[in-house]
């Protein structure tokens, strides 16, 4: 019944919905079929999908078998005494809020969305606003067992097969399916977050303010007008903020710390007509944003679910960008010419009108897998609805990033070149002498590892 | 009906589970069983982290039969007491092999209905002693007519079907409570992919309307209920007309 060979053909796409391309959908429910479906070679390759939400086509087989791991979701221990939680990849973020925030204990690291999957946090080392402190996901991985092109599965971690764990950690799913994943959460004492939001005049001042407190809170965001030029450019929010003690709440919460109420969740169920994000009306909201915090200096506690995840009350807010998608130009920059590579693209993004609803600066620590996105420096994301001219914009941020030695996210990546990719990843030669050797015969491929050129090397045979 | 110690066979069955972790959160005690009992352990220990009650689990082999009373008297000792069984084992099999290769049909037979007789044998005779207790018994829907695409199948579930009413009318008296589950088409393996799928059910909202069907004594209880009024027509149609559709 329903093999591997039967995989449901379907169009798929990533969070941005661009670009669309039809594949092959298997939805194991346990994950020895999950290994079996690699061992029967009936495809000619293979690759994991979480929950979908990188941007790009980093989660799409087109040319073989996509496997969904939504239904691989057991945890199968938890230690209450280190916060040491072993479960399978298809867990995802949510459900360890769900079942941990209550116990007092919170991810050490967790993205933007909470709908992301443990095998996704890890196969692109995902990072929080505490990179700076705590750095990525991967940080925090005790071990990974990986089921390899041979069918055989290997657990890594950083002393055993290290090899395996740092081009796994970061690796896109390239080097194998990931099957379970042994983590640290950390302790919390409530749900809530100390929070401070400071308005920022302009981008030195945006700059000045994440590092005069970098030390004192553990999570640091910017939201930026793109949009704003001359003595605004890159006028922002700051939000800083920090797990609230027991003692730092109102006396009326203390005594249920830990439990938040349910949000209700928002659906959009309808694309938004092309053309609606213009100019003008990203114009309009960034200066409604901005005019809607009055103080300069506001200090609050939030609930976790508020301060980390605002988007996600939005069930599928990646409609609004109409039917032809978006995608997400997400750059890191050295510390060292972070200030002057900033101005310069958002000087371009102001002048040429490619505005973004969102766009969002951290702060970022140091790196660790071998393809991981971070670098000690700064981070700038901005969303661009696809339409005619967002390519040759896009090129030309490229070439202000290598200029200025940063690089992409291939997480939010649909469009990025093979040789740019290569000038922007100086480690990927010890990435690929890895993946060369666990799966020779490029059994795992992606849509993004096809259009960036990424396959093993083929050793001709010596005499 | 007392709901504190329950015993779920097939339990890697993505129905069970749900079931399972329904009644987790109400802090039943389980014992959960089933063939791939590795399988079987993550479910259990799955529930054990997310909802840490008491669970313990064991397997489970439909045709083993000699091995059934065995079986129950272990999950016995490790539930304490037994309130109720939910049954969720079967498999669907191959049709198509399965009408040219006994075989195959014995195969579906067995994890369908003989092996499914055969552990609620031994459940009935300890629940009629005890005077008290639930059983639940997933059959089907394609029990409640012969059709060509899937006979074999539908046969084994339309005997299951019979067999829980016959126990139903015997336990009544000792204040047992058998129901019969048919469920439509539910979003599991069996269905991913497949084409001409449609009202397709998630696992969550099967198991929600199960229990909620146990604690209103429901006999037969159809989910989603819907699927009462499709079989109502399905069985209406007369046979010279039936045995000319593509069905
Ligand atoms: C609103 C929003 C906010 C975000 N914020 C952040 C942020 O702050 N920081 C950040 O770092 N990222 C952020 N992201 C990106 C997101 O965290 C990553 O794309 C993440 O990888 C998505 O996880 P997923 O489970 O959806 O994986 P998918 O998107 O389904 O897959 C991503 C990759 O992981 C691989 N993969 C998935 N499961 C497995 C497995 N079991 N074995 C092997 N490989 C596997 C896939 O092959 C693919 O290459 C954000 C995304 C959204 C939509």
């Amino acid at each position: 019944m329903n093999e591997p060979s039967s995989g449901l053909e379907q169009t798929l796409s990533g969070w941005g919905r661009y670009p669309l391309l039809s594949g092959h959908l298997y939805r194991p429910e346990k994950v020895s079929t999950f290994t079996e479906t690699l061992a029967s070679k009936h495809h000619a390759s293979v690759l994991a999908r979480g929950f979908g939400r990188s941007y790009g086509d980093a989660a799409v087989n087109p040319s073989g078998l996509t496997v969904l791991t939504e239904r691989l979701n057991r945890m199968l221990h938890f230690d209450e005494r280190t916060g040491l939680l072993h479960c399978e990849a298809g867990v995802t973020i949510e459900e360890i809020l769900e079942v941990f925030v209550p116990r007092g204990w919170f991810p050490a690291v967790t993205p933007g969305t909470k709908f992301v999957t443990v095998g996704g946090a890890v196969a692109f080392d995902v990072h929080g606003k505490n990179h700076h402190q705590d750095g990525a996901f991967g940080r925090y991985v005790q071990g990974i067992k990986v089921v390899l092109a041979s069918g055989e599965s290997v657990w890594c971690s950083q002393q055993e097969n290290s090899d395996l764990f740092w081009a796994t950690v970061g690796g896109m799913g390239l080097t194998g399916l990931i099957t379970e994943v042994e983590f640290s959460l950390r302790p919390i004492q409530t749900a809530y977050i100390k929070n401070r939001s400071i308005k920022a005049r302009n981008l030195d001042e945006a700059i000045a303010l994440f590092e005069e407190y970098q030390t004192e809170y553990k999570y640091s965001v910017a939201w930026i007008d793109c949009l704003a030029s001359g003595n605004a450019l890159g006028r922002s929010i700051l939000g800083f903020g920090d797990h609230a003690d027991l003692s730092d709440l109102p006396v009326a919460q203390q005594s249920d710390p830990l439990n938040v109420s349910p949000k209700r969740r928002l659906k959009v169920s309808f694309d938004l007509p092309e053309g609606l994000l213009n100019p003008f009306t990203i114009r309009s909201f960034n200066a409604l944003y901005f005019a809607k915090q009055l103080g300069q200096d506001i200090r609050s506690i939030v609930d976790y679910d508020s301060f980390f995840y605002p988007l996600d009350f939005l069930w599928d807010w990646n409609r609004l960008y109409g039917k032809r998608g978006f995608v997400q130009y997400q750059c890191a920059i050295p510390q060292e010419t972070s200030r002057e590579a900033l101005t310069q693209i958002l000087q371009l993004c102001s002048e040429k009108g490619w505005g973004s609803f969102l766009a969002v600066l951290k702060q970022l620590g140091a790196q660790e897998g071998w393809l991981s996105f971070p670098m000690p420096g700064y981070t700038l994301a901005l969303d661009m609805p696809v339409r005619p001219g967002l390519w040759e914009f896009l090129e030309q941020l490229d070439q202000l990033v290598i200029q200025y030695g940063g690089r992409l996210y291939l997480a939010k990546d649909a469009r990025l070149s093979a040789a740019t990719f290569r000038a922007m990843y100086p480690k990927f030669p010890q990435w690929l002498e890895v993946k060369t050797k666990v799966d020779p015969e490029n059994r795992f491929t992606s849509a993004l590892s096809q259009r960036l050129q990424i396959e093993p090397v083929r050793v001709t045979a010596k005499a | 009906m007392r709901e504190q110690a329950v015993l779920i066979i097939g339990a890697t069955s993505s129905v069970a589970r749900a079931i399972a972790v329904k009644l987790a959160k109400r802090g039943v005690t389980l014992h959960l069983a089933g063939r791939d009992v590795h399988e079987v352990e993550r479910v259990a220990r799955d529930i054990a982290v997310r909802y840490q009650n008491p669970i313990s689990w064991s397997s489970f082999e439909a045709q083993a039969y000699d091995s059934h009373a065995d079986f129950l008297q272990k999950a016995l000792m490790q539930l304490g007491y037994l309130d109720g069984v939910v049954v969720a084992m079967g498999e669907l099999g191959d049709q198509q092999a399965a009408q040219i290769d006994f075989d195959q049909a014995q195969r579906i037979i067995h994890s369908n209905y003989t092996g499914v007789v055969s552990i609620l044998t031994h459940v009935a005779n300890h629940l009629e002693q005890q005077r008290q207790g639930f059983i639940i018994g997933i059959s089907s829907v394609a029990g409640d007519r012969g059709r060509q695409s899937n006979y074999i199948y539908g046969s084994a579930k339309g005997g299951l079907s019979l067999f829980l009413q016959g126990l139903r009318s015997r336990l009544y008296k000792s204040g047992v409570h058998v129901m019969t589950v048919k469920p439509g088409f539910i979003d599991t393996k069996m269905t991913f992919g497949k084409p001409g799928m449609f009202l397709v059910a998630s696992p969550e909202t099967v198991a929600t309307e199960v229990l909620k069907a146990l604690r209103q004594k429901q006999n037969i209880a159809y989910v989603p209920g819907f699927w009462f009024w499709i079989m109502f027509i399905i069985r209406a149609v007369p046979e010279s007309l039936f045995k000319k559709l593509k069905l």
